[in-house]
């Protein structure tokens, strides 16, 4: 299974450990995974800004790097929901709209084309799950609490094996970190309240970590938490599920 | 019309925030609304089929809706109901005026309707001397403060106690400090009794509009809208024509899903089915167009049209909470006010869908599944290539695109960014960089992960062997 | 060419091309419980009150027992004459001010929510369970119906001037939320689930 590697911009930049766990879990679980040097960014932080039609440059330049793969994996599940929902290139549609569908976030690639249902690991600790929105709402990894619907959660199912982890269930399950792109900035003041007030619902539940499967979510509370001085610290859920030893 | 200066949602909120203790307890307790919204969602075991079936219902009002208000009309005019259009806000309260004026009356009882506060009748009223008071417990209170309703369903939603026992204090004479609910709210019952025996004229709001049979239907949980109109001579009600449902039977929809969306409550405590004025009085109907036959025109926002002013988008809206509904400047605030309102105004509105992280609660919690926050991402581009969005952010978006289509550029601008990062803090950490207000920057990597591929990937190392 | 005909022409260029469906309702309203049990439940749950009764002498006895029958208690119901005023329909409906108690009988009942269906010629006066302190409305056990989709089904095509469904007294929590029962209307309702 040919599977090209789609890492985050700012994952690329900032958070590299999160892009090599990525890389070496899908490797540890039979895939041959590719990583195209070309790739930039999906386009999302220009298009949920209204600059959408500023995106042809970057979905001509995603669409070249990751023509021929079988599927195309990222540990971000706002950048997949982008390209699911918005990838287009008028000159080669067709290429475009097959890509749509080979694009997979990292948890549901794992539970639903690789068909596992957990992993081997070992994480000690009392952890948090940020349930990052357009992951949950949009690609539904789990579900919402505003529905009348049976619960599921493709990243705590993967969750379950993790030696020592303790997963802590938190007062408000599902509500949004405040990041929100460049709404971190352009609506600063709602954007930190809201950040802060997921990390308080965390430490109330004292958790040693928080995770989840949106860097950006991670970044944005990690800023706030390392403001506080605060023990708690972030982790991308790929490092979770990377942490045993191959 | 009001010429106050608009203060942006940022702003506003930014202002909104520096109380803290003041947020965390609007934020506790519209999230203990929507709380209580899940609680009877939960119980029924047919929710989602019912949010399917209004929503559809509401598909077929608005793709028919043409002769839907024929019908109505025609139905409504058969029991004996005035019926009147307005093409705007200001032609609704012309034709408001003129009835009060007909009947020489020269003061009115009014029900909650947001419909009225879109259009400023009170505003407009008062100024020809008509003496308007609003009965509903929440509105009378805004109305008392001189300040609009922050929220659609709870209008008093941002006061608490103690204002509200200032202001009876000031305005009803009761005792100062006292900030027992149960004595102010019988404060008010006393005052606004008065009011419904003497008050020949009263106005209130529509729910929902039959086509089929002509009667319009008002929900309150105060009985206010029912004490008004049965003790007028004349009633009139005002509606924007997207308030129709085809036939009765609709209404059990619909009306098992209002109430649980709002507040939680099974149902309203009064649901009144207007259909035949008493004899020898007058019901009229207002129907108001006022912007809306331009977003029924509009695809990608026509959806909008369906909303049952629920609130439930503004109890979910993480947003809403820990901003308020005043700054949003409009009489319907939160996401739903948020699409709404740039079809009546872009330039005024441009900030609102803006106001927004993208989460995707309130599109899941509304009612009739208008899908608000798609809508949300719709507008933003509108508004940008209407060219209401700051030059500066066009720029640095140009600037954006360009870097992010040309992989070079793109790694140049990444190191040299992580360099001046990680070398000259001072440049990145200061009062210019909005984020570093009350974050911390991440921390800066030794390499990035491509710079670590190309040295450890196994498809690298095989590239060297080659 | 006059509102009307410019809002209607520009609602049948904007609207959409082609009508969608009406769904089937039939589908809704299977929710199987037990229908006295829960309408007494929901109905206590949203401040009312209810007590089962075999008849009309048992309401009588009732009202003496909890009501004062020195101040005003007004009905449309022939067998309660012994404690409540009739021929009050063509009265002033101001004159109605003074009235203690509105005691009415409902078509039937929703047990979801604990609704009862009242239309003007049950009502005697439309303001007469507004206006007054207190409301008793009596309905049928076997009237009573499960969902409102039923209740809908039963109204039919019932020719009213005014109908109303009346769900508990009247309420507010628009003071910071805390629940005060009696806002304009009714401070407190009992439902008489007759036999």
């Amino acid at each position: 299974m040919k599977v090209g590697l789609f890492i985050p911009c700012y994952v690329d930049q900032f958070y590299p450990k999160v892009a090599i766990a990525t890389y070496e879990l899908l490797q540890k679980l039979g895939c041959d995974v590719h990583f195209p040097m070309g790739q930039t960014c999906c386009g999302q932080p220009m298009a949920n800004s209204g600059y959408a039609h500023l995106t042809k440059g970057c979905d001509a330049n995603f669409i070249a790097n990751f023509t021929g793969f079988d599927y195309i994996v990222c540990p971000s599940g706002s950048c997949v929901l982008h390209v699911k929902d918005h990838l287009h290139d008028e000159k080669q549609e067709e290429l475009a709209s097959e890509m749509r569908k080979k694009v997979f976030e990292l948890t549901e690639f794992i539970t639903d084309i690789l068909k596992i249902d957990h992993i081997d690991g070992s994480f000690p600790f009392r952890v948090g799950m940020h349930v990052s929105c357009h992951g949950q709402r949009g690609l539904h990894l789990s579900q919402m609490t505003e529905l009348n619907a049976p619960f599921f959660s493709k990243p705590e199912q993967l969750l379950h094996n993790i030696k020592g982890l303790d997963l802590v269930s938190l007062s408000r399950k599902d509500e949004c970190c405040g990041f929100g792109g460049t709404f971190c900035v352009t609506e600063e003041a709602v954007s930190v309240k809201m950040g802060q007030d997921r990390v308080k619902d965390h430490e109330n539940h004292q958790v040693d970590y928080i995770t989840g499967g949106d860097m950006s979510c991670l970044m944005h509370l990690e800023g706030i938490l390392k403001r506080q001085k605060s023990h708690v610290k972030t982790i991308h859920i790929a490092e979770i599920l990377n942490s045993l030893e191959n | 019309m009001s010429s106050k200066k608009i203060i942006e949602h940022s702003e506003a909120a930014t202002q909104f925030n520096k109380d803290v203790e003041r947020v965390n307890w609007h934020d506790e307790t519209l999230w203990f609304v929507r709380e209580k919204r899940d609680k009877a969602a939960y119980q029924m075991q047919d929710w989602e089929l019912l949010r399917e079936t209004a929503s559809k219902i509401k598909n077929n009002v608005l793709s028919n809706i043409h002769d839907y208000l024929v019908e109505f009309e025609e139905n409504a005019q058969k029991n004996g109901i005035i019926v009147h259009w307005a093409a705007d806000a200001k032609e609704h309260n012309e034709i408001v005026h003129s009835i009060m004026v007909k009947h020489g009356v020269k003061q009115m009882v009014k029900s909650k309707s947001m419909l009225t506060e879109e259009c400023h009748l009170n505003e407009y009223l008062t100024e020809k001397g008509i003496d308007v008071i609003d009965s509903d417990l929440g509105e009378r209170i805004v109305q008392l403060r001189k300040e609009p309703p922050s929220h659609i369903v709870l209008p008093a939603i941002h006061l608490k106690k103690e204002d509200v026992s200032e202001t009876f204090h000031e305005h009803l004479g009761t005792d100062k400090g006292n900030i027992d609910p149960q004595y102010l709210t019988e404060a008010a019952r006393i005052h606004l009794r008065d009011t419904f025996l003497t008050r020949r004229a009263a106005l209130t709001g529509v729910n929902f509009a039959i086509a089929s049979t002509g009667e319009f239907v008002v929900c309150t949980n105060e009985g206010n809208a029912d004490m008004g109109a049965h003790l007028a001579d004349v009633h009139i009600a005002c509606m924007g024509f997207e308030k129709l449902i085809p036939q009765r039977k609709h209404l059990g929809v619909f009306l098992r899903l209002l109430a649980r969306s709002a507040t939680g409550q099974p149902i309203t405590t009064f649901s009144s089915h207007f259909k035949k004025p008493r004899d020898g009085k007058e019901i009229h109907i207002v129907i108001v167009d006022n912007g809306r036959s331009t977003q029924l025109g509009r695809e990608d926002f026509r959806n909008s049209l369906k909303c049952i002013r629920c609130g439930a988008c503004m109890n979910t809206c993480p947003v809403y909470r820990r901003s308020g509904g005043h700054s949003y400047h409009n009489a319907v605030a939160g996401p739903i006010g948020a699409i709404l309102a740039p079809n009546l105004d872009m330039s005024k509105n441009a900030d609102l869908p803006f106001a927004s992280t993208l989460c995707g609660s309130c599109t899941n919690v509304c009612p009739v599944k208008i899908d608000i926050h798609d809508q949300l991402y719709k507008w933003r581009q509108v508004l940008v290539k209407e060219g209401h969005t700051p030059a500066v952010k066009t720029a640095a978006m140009k600037t954006m695109a360009t870097v992010l289509a040309n992989p070079t550029i793109f790694n140049i601008a990444g190191k040299s960014g992580r360099f001046v990062m990680k070398n000259i803090p001072g440049l990145v950490n200061n009062k210019m960089n909005k984020w570093y207000d009350q974050r911390e920057m991440p921390d800066v990597p030794e390499e990035s992960f491509r710079e670590w591929y190309k040295k450890n990937s196994r498809e690298s190392k095989a590239k060297k062997d080659e | 060419m006059s509102s009307k005909a410019e809002i209607l022409k520009k609602i049948k260029q904007n609207q959409p091309a082609f009508v969608t469906e009406l769904p089937d309702l039939k589908v809704l309203g299977s929710e199987d419980f037990d229908v006295l049990q829960t309408y007494k439940t929901v109905l206590k749950n949203i401040g009312g009150d209810s007590v089962e009764v075999a008849d009309y002498q048992d309401i009588i006895q009732y009202i003496k027992t909890n009501y004062d029958v020195e101040k005003r208690i007004i009905t449309t119901i022939p067998e309660l004459s012994e404690i409540a005023k009739l021929n009050w329909e063509n009265d002033d409906p101001h004159s109605l001010e003074n009235v203690e108690l509105t005691i009415v009988k409902a078509h039937f009942g929703v047990a979801e929510n604990s609704a009862l269906w009242v239309t003007d010629d049950v009502l005697g006066q439309r303001v007469s369970p507004f206006i007054a302190q207190y409301l008793a409305i009596i309905v049928h056990k076997k009237d009573l119906l499960a969902t409102m989709h039923q209740a809908y089904e039963k109204i039919g095509n019932q020719e009213y001037g005014f109908g109303t469904f009346i769900a508990g007294p009247s309420k507010t929590a628009d003071i910071e939320q805390s629940l005060v029962l009696g806002a304009h209307g009714a401070r407190g309702l009992i439902v008489f689930l007759l036999d």
